[in-house]
């Protein structure tokens, strides 16, 4: 009689492990449980990369079969969001959208850094504190998808430099050279905005 | 200059990556300084502006649902029934264990080469199989500048029957890797590029195609890169074209 097919020895182990184990650390559970509860700002990361929901939900359920295949890859104990998130955006940047998006943004990005304007109450910043988020969302749609996607990571899903260096895949020093010019990008944007609004 | 200082590691204190001394000395600055204060204040609103206006969008209770069934837990197993099955797979895993290490490591090769083969079959079927299209190593190469984490050298194919048709970023097993398209003969030959340690040990080098390839395979680890040359075209030109991949690294 056979028990079981397989070669590899992690799978001969990992099925020893999963006929003795309590229930609730079966490893499809342990997915469903470090996965799940990313699905909603996954969803909305997806949404902010593809700018179309319907792509949004096709990235997200290409993520998680692709993080449920490659789930024996992932090492426990380490960072499991950045490495759901870095599935989902390297699955963008190979879709149609993600090549195209990419394709039309300057080279350039991570010149020198020039000094930043100092910020105190101007025209955008009492804007800010008046309008009701959509001008915000207005100029994020509009920023290249390097600077939009560093700026999500960083103040909509809180992530620490280290985590968005390993999402992302680009030097520490990178991230805050990156993210010093996406908000600057930002910044310009909002102006326009505003230029529009008084218009 | 004080001032100046602080300015250019403000976005990093409210960010809260300064080390915690530089943090305190932070707060106690600007507690007595006006301008900084009010820059703090401003790029504080612009943060709490992104973070409303970033959470836009929600999924669908019905798509959440749908993806919740896809990952659903496996049934119950019966806890005296495992370790009956434990006791029986633990003679399975000694017998097991001898021979896993072998085919454990033909398993991630053979998964590989499957990749492969799949990514080569994938593209020349797309109604766009390169991103960017040039016969010139000199417009392929600097294309890939700033979208994979390494380089590489094209060979020179003068006086011989290869030609480039262009190349496109591609991944494997989440890892970005370069792929380029060549023309030889009317065949198509996909070369691969990827980082070795990125990739699973075992792939021996000069492995020949697995009998069950439709196509023919070779590949190699040079320079800390692992190619992939992949078609329908003869071994001995598969092989052609790696000797002038190997010659040029």
């Amino acid at each position: 009689m056979v028990f079981f097919v397989g070669y590899g020895n992690k799978t001969l182990v990992g099925w020893f492990t999963l006929v003795c184990m309590p229930e609730e650390s079966l490893p499809s559970e342990s997915f469903e449980q470090l996965a799940m509860p990313h699905f909603e700002r996954l969803y909305n990361f997806a949404c902010w990369l593809t700018q179309d929901r319907q792509e949004a939900e096709d990235l997200v359920q290409e993520t998680y079969a692709k993080a449920l295949k490659g789930f024996s890859s992932f090492q426990p104990g380490t960072n499991f969001r950045a490495w759901i998130y870095k599935i989902l955006r390297n699955a963008f940047l190979t879709s149609r959208t993600g090549l195209k998006a990419t394709a039309t943004v300057p080279l350039d990005l991570e010149g020198e850094e020039e000094a930043l304007p100092v910020v105190k109450e101007t025209p955008e910043s009492i804007l800010l504190q008046r309008s009701d988020g959509q001008i915000v969302q207005q100029a994020l749609e509009q920023l290249p998808i390097a600077y939009r996607e560093i700026l999500l990571l960083c103040e909509v899903e809180e992530m620490s430099y280290q985590e968005i260096s390993a999402t992302l895949a680009i030097p520490m020093g990178t991230v805050m050279s990156r993210l010093s010019r996406a908000r600057k990008a930002l910044r310009g944007g909002l102006q326009q905005q505003f230029a529009k609004r008084m218009n | 200059m004080v001032c100046e200082s602080w300015k250019a590691k403000l976005d990093n204190c409210l960010d809260g990556e300064l080390p915690e001394e530089e943090m305190r000395g932070f707060d106690a600055h600007v507690r007595n300084c006006p301008s900084c204060s009010a820059d703090a204040l401003a790029r504080v609103q612009m943060k709490r502006a992104i973070q409303v206006a970033g959470k836009r969008y929600a999924p669908s209770a019905e798509f959440r649902k749908r993806m919740q069934q896809k990952i659903a837990a496996k049934p119950q197993r019966s806890f005296g029934l495992g370790w009956t099955l434990a006791a029986a797979a633990a003679v399975i895993l000694v017998v097991g264990t001898l021979t896993s290490a072998y085919l454990g490591t033909r398993s991630g090769r053979d998964q590989v080469f499957s990749e492969i083969a799949d990514l080569h079959v994938a593209t020349l079927a797309s109604s766009s199989p390169v991103d960017v299209i040039s016969t010139d190593r000199h417009t392929v190469k600097p294309w890939f500048q700033g979208k994979i984490p390494f380089a590489f050298n094209l060979p020179e194919l003068q006086n011989t029957e290869f030609s480039l048709l262009g190349a496109r970023m591609t991944y494997l097993d989440q890892t970005p890797g370069a792929h380029l398209i060549y023309d030889m003969r009317k065949h198509h030959i996909s070369v691969f590029v990827f980082q070795e340690r990125s990739l699973p040990a075992g792939l021996d080098d000069n492995s020949l195609s697995p009998k069950q390839l439709p196509f023919n395979l070779e590949t190699w680890s040079q320079g800390g890169l692992r190619y992939f040359v992949i078609g329908d075209a003869s071994a001995a030109d598969i092989d052609s074209l790696a000797k002038l991949f190997k010659a040029a690294s």
